[in-house]
């Protein structure tokens, strides 16, 4: 492929590396953005007269390399952050080295630091979503802007904002120790996952926006994977976004109201990113270190290998949510672990566990709508009725409310 | 004499293509399928998943190790396959000149021995 638009692809691929690498050597992410779209233009050039390099990323790295040299000394400025003695390499072998160079440890713990400086403590989920969306995937402020339905001029000053606050992470440049790497590591699949959330769940945003959200959260998290093959929660969690983006065409009807898992289409889910899951979450599991992201993975895998909803294995979804109880406490896991057990012992079984949990839970729309759905499954219709009502006061999004409101009318019948 | 069509690429490749560009290489191979449709050249052929679904399994001190990942480190690793019945290399050569040498690079090579089994599909599709 040597059109310009085919360059293109090679350019949203090769960025998060290069902008690790150029932000690892310049030390900011200003000035790594501008070398590396220097380095795409001068691609373009190049590449359509001589021809594709057999490392294109290694290439974007040492021409954006030199581009930002290049930028400081005309700024001269360029003691600020250059030291390297290698600073103006010939191409053609060196990229060859460089090529080599750029598979060590250093470079990956590169992009690991670029993204986990997105993940910054002090930035909202918001801004740590749209700051990873700007510098580490390339969407342009606009695009961002529409993702978060705000708009283009206050989402730049955002943007600007959250680099200047995770500024620090990128300038401090040591090693990190095993320890720090993990919890680096974790920190950014949370990110990962809720990027990947932000496209799956349906607020606000077109759908081509929303697609776009979920298939660069799985484009990162594989490349993760790939920087750290041994890790079984980066695998559960590629494993985790695949099996629910493969079920995305079967959640929303033509008229876009939310359709339920037990009543999806299965015939529309895809198989392939099923399959592909299913093989992750159990590669993963062979590890023997279960994680929060590998047990949800492996409950999607249960309700994706169910050739219809009564034929889902519950009993094996009530042991997985008792695993990931254990990893992650909490009251909304124990809810989901109650849907199971209704499932296998019946709803009164259910309910009778819910009532600890309506302190917690008080304000939770999804506690009192399953509440809800489990008296109407046991024919007490009134409360049944109060539960769903009280959902409704919870600011249910548009997909929600029509999906209550229909199960309100259901009722009545 | 029944020949291979290895298919060599990158893992992530196809993915980041526009919808236009994926249409284009599904195009090639469905020019090549239906060229074979029918025909007694026709032989099995699969497409594989992701590098990241693969292990791989070596013997250390007497006992199968497992491992993630595919076997060679490499950029490229095989992405699929088709097999095809030709008489002569050149035969076979030609028809894998009609899949998307733009995105991947083609190995044709002579099959030595050749089991038919009997799966006729991926069992989930």
């Amino acid at each position: 492929m040597t059109s310009p638009q085919a360059f293109g692809r090679h350019f949203v691929s090769a960025r998060p590396r290069a902008m690790a690498a150029l932000t690892r050597y310049f030390r900011t992410v200003d000035l790594a953005e501008d070398a590396y779209q220097d380095a795409c233009m001068r691609a373009v050039k190049s590449w359509a007269s001589k021809g594709m390099p057999h490392d294109p990323t290694a290439w974007l790295i040492l021409v954006g390399r030199n581009a930002g040299i290049d930028a400081l000394r005309r700024r001269e400025t360029e003691r600020a952050a250059v030291n390297d003695p290698a600073a103006e390499p010939e191409l053609g072998d060196v990229e060859a080295d460089y090529a080599d160079a750029i598979d060590t440890s250093d470079y990956r713990d590169d992009v690991l630091r670029l993204l986990f400086m997105c993940c910054h403590s002090e930035l909202s989920v918001q801004d740590q979503l749209a700051l990873a969306l700007k510098v580490v995937v390339g969407f342009t402020v606009e695009e961002i802007a529409r993702a978060f339905l705000v708009k283009p001029k206050s989402m730049e000053q955002r943007i600007t904002r959250a680099k200047k606050k995770a500024a620090s992470v990128v300038a401090a440049l040591e090693t990190p120790s095993p320890q720090e790497r993990a919890e680096r590591l974790n920190a950014v699949l949370v990110m990962l996952y809720l990027l990947f959330n932000e496209g799956y769940s349906s607020h606000g945003g077109s759908d081509h926006i929303r697609k776009a959200l979920c298939q660069e959260a799985i484009r990162l998290t594989r490349l993760l994977l790939n920087l750290f093959p041994g890790q079984p929660e980066v695998m559960g969690l590629l494993a985790l976004c695949l099996l629910h983006d493969a079920r995305s065409r079967a959640r929303q009807d033509a008229t876009d109201t939310l359709v339920p898992l037990d009543e999806q289409d299965r015939k529309l889910w895809d198989r392939s990113g099923i399959e592909e899951g299913q093989v992750l979450v159990e590669k993963a599991l062979r590890r023997g270190r279960p994680g929060a992201f590998q047990i949800q993975a492996a409950i999607a895998a249960v309700h994706c290998a169910a050739p219809s909803a009564d034929a889902t294995d519950w009993a094996e979804i009530e042991r997985l949510y008792l695993a990931l109880e254990k990893v992650q406490p909490s009251p909304v896991v124990r809810l989901n672990r109650l849907v199971a057990v209704s499932k296998v012992d019946g709803p009164q079984a259910a309910l009778d566990g819910m009532s600890a949990l309506s302190g917690d839970l008080e304000g939770y729309l999804y506690f009192h709508s399953t509440k809800a759905a489990l008296h109407a499954d046991l024919g007490n219709g009134a409360a049944a009725r109060a539960g769903y009502e009280k959902a409704l006061s919870l600011g249910p999004s548009d997909a929600e409310k029509a999906y209550i409101l229909g199960r309100l009318s259901s009722l009545k019948k | 004499m029944l020949y291979s069509i290895l298919i060599f690429g990158e893992d992530a490749t196809f993915d980041q293509l526009s919808t236009d560009e994926q249409a284009a290489v599904m195009g090639k191979h469905h020019a090549l399928q239906e060229r074979l449709a029918g025909s007694d050249q026709n032989g099995p052929a699969a497409k594989l998943h992701a590098t990241a679904t693969a292990v791989t399994i070596r013997e250390q001190g007497g006992v199968p190790v497992v491992t993630d990942g595919p076997f060679a480190e490499t950029k490229e690793h095989l992405l699929g396959f088709y097999t095809i019945e030709c008489d002569t290399i050149e035969e076979a050569i030609e028809a894998a000149k009609l899949l998307p040498l733009d995105i991947a690079t083609i190995e044709v090579r002579p099959i030595s021995w050749f089991g038919p089994g009997q799966v006729t599909e991926s069992g989930d599709d």
